[in-house]
C-alpha cells in the first residue's frame, strides 16, 4: 500500500533566500511552488536566484511584527488563513502579531501558484513548516551571536528568544542581524503535542474586508480609462458566426467600440451596463458548423456505450465474467447524472492591458502559471512579458482552472489596444461553461454463498470522466473479481473539472449500489463496508492509496456520532463512505417526510484528514461541501437542446438555498498524520448518504440525479 | 443623459446616466463603491442587496430613475467602523468562505432584523431564502443572524 504521506523531498536551502530590509527587519522568501512540485528539483544556479523567483514571503519587522505573504490562490477554501498558520506555528509567534497579505498588486515580487485538487495544504505542509522553523533558527542564531553564547543553549517561544543565563530578546531586535546570517540546513520541527496555533480555531483573515465591502475580487478591479467588455458568443455549441450588424449597438450611450475576434464579438463600453446593453443590441447571424447536440441524444449514446460493454479497462482483478456465471445472485443497476455548470457567485471576468512592453493581466484564476503560458503563445509574446496578478475569487469549483476568459480578455485588449475587462453576465457564465460532463454508470455484482464475489463498474461519460487512480479506490482490492471500464462520447460541448472531479457523481452511484447489496445480504451498510475493507488490509498493491484502517475508523466515528440505527421512528437514515483527494470521509443523512416529500434534516460527517490545521476553517469546508453535494444531487439539472443550454440563470436553474439546508455536524478522527485537503472530499459521499436515506424513507432507490424529478413524480402519485 | 440626485450612505451624490441603468452599476462603475456585488442581474440571488428607505432591495433590478428622493444604504455605509451587530456577528461566527455573496447576505439580514428583532430560526431561514451562497455557508448565516438579533 502506498504511504499516506508520500510527499516530495526538497532541500529547504535551495528554495529559501533572506535579505535585510531597508526599513529594518528581515525578509525571507521561499519558492513554495517549486518546493511543492512532486518533481521538485533544486534550481540550477542558486546564486542567480533573486526574490522575483519567490512566491511567498515572511517579513519580520524590528518591532517583532510578522507579515506572512500567503502563497496560494484563495477561492474560499481557506488556505489564505491555514497556510500562514503553519508558518507561524514553527516560527513560534503569537497569531495576533501576524498579518496575512496576498500581495496582489506587486507583479515584481510574486509569482503564484495553483488552487485545485485539495492539495495546497498537503503539498505545502513540509515547506511551510520548514520555512517557519528556518526563520526561527536564524533569529536564535543572531541572538546567540549577540550574547556570545552557543545557539543550542538558546530557545524561542512566542516571539521571544531566551538563553540559559536568563537573557531574553524579542525577534524584532535581532531580525536585522539574522538577515545577514547563513541559512541553517538542519532545523528541528515541532512535535504535534507542542502546537500552539495549529489545531486552534482561527477565523478567515479577510473577514474585516469582506463584511465591510472592500474591493477584493476580480470584478472589483479597475484602472483609469479601462473599458468594460461584454462578449457575444455563439448561442449554441456547434454554431459559428457568419456576419453581424452593430449599428444599434454603436448608438447606445457609453459604447466605444465593437471588436470581432474569431466567432465572438466584444462590445467595449465605459461601463458594464452599456456594454451589456450593447451586446443585446447586436444582430448576429450564425450557421451550423458542427452537430448540434441534445441531451436526449446524449442519453441514447451513453446508454449504447454501457450496453456495448466496450471501452477502456482501467483495472481488472480476477475474472468477473466467471464470477457472474457462478453466482447465486446477480444485481445490476444504472445510475445517471446530467451536466452541471459551476456557477461561481462571481461570474467569470478578467482584466487585460496588452501594450508594446508587456501584457498585464489581473483577475480571479486558479491556474496562473498555466494561463500565463497560454497567453504567451496566444499573443506570441515572451513569457517574461506576461504579468499576471491574482485577486481573491468569488468561488472556483474548478471553473477557474480554465483560462478561456483570460484569453478572451487578452485578445480583445490586443485588438483594441486598450485596457479592458471582460465581464460575463450570469447567462454568459452558464452558457459558456466547462461543465461537469453528463455521466452514466452501470454496476453489476455477483453474490455467492453470502459474499460479494464479482463487481464490474462501467462508466459512460460525455468526453470522458474517470481519471488517474480512481479505479483503484474502494472497492478495488476488497472484491476478488473486480473490473472498471470506461467509455466516452466525444462531444463539442466543453467539459472539465467540477468540485471533486471524477468522483462527485461516482460516489453516489457506488454507495447507493452498496446500500442495495447490503439489503440483499441482510446486512447493515456500514457493517458491510467494514467487512469488505478487511480484505484489502496488508495488500501489496501499490496502486491502492486509500487506507482500510483509516476508512474503518472513519466509518465507526460516523456510526457513533450519528446515533446510527437508533433514531426516532420518523427519521430515516442513509449512509455513505468515500475516499477522495487523500481524505477519508463517512456521512449519515437523516431524512424526515414533510408534506409527502422527503426532507434532509441533518448530515453527520466523520473525516480523517490527518492533523486538523484550523478546525473552524475545516468545519466550514465540510459543511459547505456536504450542502453543495446535497444541493446538486437534489436540484442540479443542466441540459442542452440543439447545442443550446436550456437554463442560463437562477430563475430556472435551481441551487440549494437556506430553507433546504440541513444541519451539518462534523467530527474528526484524531490523528498525528500529515494533513490532507478538505476543499472537496466532503462532497462526493453527500449525494449517496442522501439517496440512501430517501430510499429508507420512501422504500424506493434513486437512480437518477437530480433527485427532485423522481421525488416530485412520486409525490404527485401519492397526492393523486 | 439625465442627471440624478441620490442620497447614498448619508451623502448626496449626483450621477449622469441612462434612466434604465440599474443602481448596482451606478454604485459599482460610476461611484466605485464595489461592495455591492453582481450575481445574476435578475433579482434571483441577492448578491446586490442594498437598503432603500430601510428595506432590502435588489439593486440589479432597480433603475436609477426610480430613486429620486430615496435614501440608499450600501454595505460601505451600514456602519461607520464596520461594527454593525450583523457585521460583528458575521466575524464572530466566521461566516465567509469565498465571501462574494456576503455583503448581500448582511444587507438582507440587517434590514430583516430591523423589522423583526427577535426572530425564530424558521423566520430567519425564510427571510434569507432569497440570498444564494454558492459556498453554502447557510448554517453559519443562520447562526450569525440569531447572534446579531441578541445584540440589536
Amino acid at each position: 500500500m502506498k504511504s499516506q504521506n508520500e510527499l516530495p523531498n526538497f532541500s529547504r536551502r535551495n528554495f529559501l533566500k533572506t535579505s535585510a530590509l531597508a526599513g529594518g527587519g528581515i525578509l525571507i522568501g521561499f519558492n513554495l511552488f517549486s518546493a511543492c512540485k512532486p518533481e521538485a528539483t533544486p534550481p540550477v544556479d542558486i546564486s542567480k536566484l533573486n526574490f522575483n523567483d519567490f512566491n511567498a514571503f515572511l517579513k519580520i519587522s524590528n518591532e517583532g511584527y510578522v507579515t506572512i505573504f500567503s502563497p496560494n490562490p484563495e477561492i474560499g477554501q481557506g488556505v489564505k488563513t491555514s497556510m500562514p498558520m503553519i508558518i507561524a506555528e514553527e516560527l513560534d509567534v503569537s497569531w495576533d502579531k501576524v498579518n496575512v497579505v496576498q500581495g496582489k498588486y506587486d507583479p515584481v515580487n510574486y509569482q503564484r501558484q495553483v488552487a485545485g485538487g485539495s492539495q495546497s495544504i498537503r503539498f505545502g505542509w513540509d515547506a511551510l513548516r520548514q520555512t517557519g522553523a528556518t526563520a526561527k533558527q536564524m533569529l536564535i542564531n543572531a541572538a546567540a551571536v549577540k550574547w556570545g553564547v552557543d545557539p543550542s543553549s538558546c530557545s524561542a517561544s512566542d516571539g521571544i528568544i531566551t538563553n540559559e543565563n536568563g537573557d531574553s530578546i524579542g525577534y524584532g531586535m535581532v531580525a536585522k542581524d539574522a538577515a545577514l546570517l547563513e541559512i541553517p540546513e538542519n532545523v528541528t520541527l515541532k512535535q504535534v503535542k507542542d502546537y500552539k496555533i495549529i489545531g486552534k480555531n482561527i477565523s478567515n483573515v479577510d473577514n474585516d474586508k469582506i463584511v465591510t465591502g472592500k474591493p477584493l475580487f476580480g470584478l472589483d478591479y479597475r484602472t483609469e480609462g479601462m473599458l468594460y467588455a461584454s462578449v457575444l458568443r455563439p448561442p449554441s455549441f456547434g454554431k459559428k458566426l457568419v456576419r453581424f450588424d452593430d449599428d444599434k449597438t454603436r448608438q447606445i450611450q457609453g459604447v466605444i467600440e465593437v471588436v470581432r475576434f474569431g466567432d465572438k464579438i466584444a462590445v467595449l463600453a465605459e461601463n458594464t451596463w452599456s456594454a451589456m446593453k450593447g451586446k443585446k443590441a447586436l444582430l448576429a447571424e450564425w450557421n451550423n458548423d458542427k452537430v448540434l447536440e441534445s441531451s436526449k441524444n446524449h442519453d441514447d449514446e451513453l446508454l449504447a456505450i454501457l450496453d456495448s460493454d466496450q471501452g477502456k479497462i482501467q483495472r481488472e482483478d480476477g475474472n468477473v465474467e466467471k464470477a457472474f456465471k457462478n453466482a447465486d445472485q446477480l444485481i445490476e443497476r444504472t445510475y445517471e447524472s446530467p451536466f452541471l455548470p459551476h456557477n461561481c457567485m462571481e461570474p467569470m471576468n478578467f482584466y487585460a492591458n496588452v501594450t508594446a512592453d508587456k501584457v498585464h493581466l489581473v483577475g480571479p484564476i486558479q491556474t496562473p502559471a498555466w494561463t500565463a503560458s497560454k497567453i504567451s503563445k496566444l499573443l506570441n509574446r515572451k513569457p517574461e512579458e506576461i504579468h499576471l496578478e491574482m485577486t481573491r475569487m468569488g468561488g472556483g469549483f474548478g471553473r477557474r482552472l480554465y483560462g478561456d476568459f483570460v484569453e478572451e480578455a487578452a485578445e480583445i485588449s490586443s485588438i483594441a489596444k486598450k485596457p479592458i475587462k471582460v465581464v460575463f453576465s450570469r447567462e454568459d457564465d452558464m452558457a459558456a461553461g466547462t461543465y461537469r460532463p453528463a455521466i452514466k454508470y452501470r454496476i453489476k455484482a455477483s453474490i455467492k454463498n453470502g459474499k460479494i464475489t464479482g463487481y464490474h463498474l462501467r462508466e459512460a461519460a460525455i468526453n470522458g470522466n474517470m481519471f488517474g487512480s480512481i479505479a483503484h479506490f474502494f472497492p478495488a482490492g476488497c472484491i476478488p473479481n473486480y473490473k472498471v471500464s470506461t467509455g466516452f462520447y466525444k462531444s463539442n460541448i466543453t467539459t472539465g473539472a467540477w468540485r471533486a472531479p471524477y468522483t462527485n457523481f461516482l460516489a453516489f452511484a457506488e454507495q447507493s449500489f452498496f446500500n442495495e447489496l447490503a439489503s440483499e445480504l441482510g446486512k447493515d451498510h456500514p457493517t458491510l463496508l467494514i467487512e469488505l475493507l478487511q480484505n484489502v488490509k496488508g495488500t501489496n498493491d501499490k496502486r491502492i492509496e486509500y487506507s482500510a484502517d483509516r476508512m474503518e475508523k472513519t466509518i465507526q466515528l460516523a456510526v457513533e456520532k450519528s446515533n446510527w440505527g437508533n433514531t426516532s421512528e420518523d427519521t430515516y437514515q442513509g449512509f455513505a463512505a468515500y475516499y477522495s483527494h487523500n481524505t477519508h470521509v463517512a456521512e449519515v443523512a437523516d431524512v424526515m417526510i414533510e408534506d409527502g416529500m422527503p426532507v434532509v434534516k441533518k448530515v453527520t460527517v466523520a473525516v480523517d484528514c490527518g492533523i486538523v490545521v484550523n478546525p473552524m476553517g475545516a468545519k466550514n469546508q465540510i459543511e459547505g461541501g456536504v450542502i453543495d453535494g446535497i444541493g446538486h444531487a437534489m436540484f442540479g439539472n443542466f441540459s442542452f437542446k440543439d447545442g443550446t443550454p436550456q437554463d442560463v440563470n437562477f430563475d430556472t436553474y435551481r441551487l440549494i438555498r437556506m430553507q433546504e439546508t440541513p444541519e451539518v455536524s462534523a467530527h474528526f478522527v484524531q490523528s498525528d498524520l500529515s494533513p490532507t485537503g478538505l476543499g472537496e472530499p466532503a462532497l462526493p459521499p453527500a449525494g449517496g448518504a442522501l439517496a440512501n436515506a430517501i430510499k429508507a424513507a420512501i422504500s424506493k432507490p434513486l437512480f437518477k440525479q437530480p433527485f427532485i424529478n423522481q421525488l416530485e413524480m412520486n409525490s404527485s402519485k401519492i397526492l393523486g | 443623459m439625465p442627471t440624478y440626485q441620490l442620497k447614498i450612505n448619508g451623502k448626496r451624490r449626483e450621477v449622469t446616466a441612462d434612466s434604465d441603468t440599474p443602481l448596482l452599476w451606478i454604485l459599482r462603475d460610476e461611484l466605485q463603491m464595489v461592495g455591492t456585488k453582481y450575481g445574476c442581474g435578475i433579482a434571483q440571488c441577492g448578491a446586490c442587496t442594498v437598503h432603500i428607505n430601510d428595506a432590502a432591495v435588489r439593486s440589479c433590478s432597480t433603475p436609477v430613475s426610480s430613486l429620486d428622493g430615496a435614501t440608499i444604504t450600501t454595505i460601505e455605509g451600514l456602519s461607520e467602523n464596520g461594527d454593525h451587530p450583523v457585521q460583528e456577528a458575521w466575524k464572530a461566527i466566521d461566516v465567509p468562505q469565498c465571501g462574494y455573496c456576503q455583503a448581500g447576505q448582511i444587507m438582507t439580514a440587517s434590514a430583516f432584523l430591523k423589522e423583526n428583532s427577535s426572530p425564530s430560526n424558521e423566520e430567519i431561514r425564510e427571510a434569507m431564502q432569497g440570498n444564494i451562497c454558492r459556498c453554502a455557508s447557510y448554517n453559519r448565516i443562520e447562526k450569525a443572524v440569531k447572534l446579531a438579533s441578541k445584540k440589536m
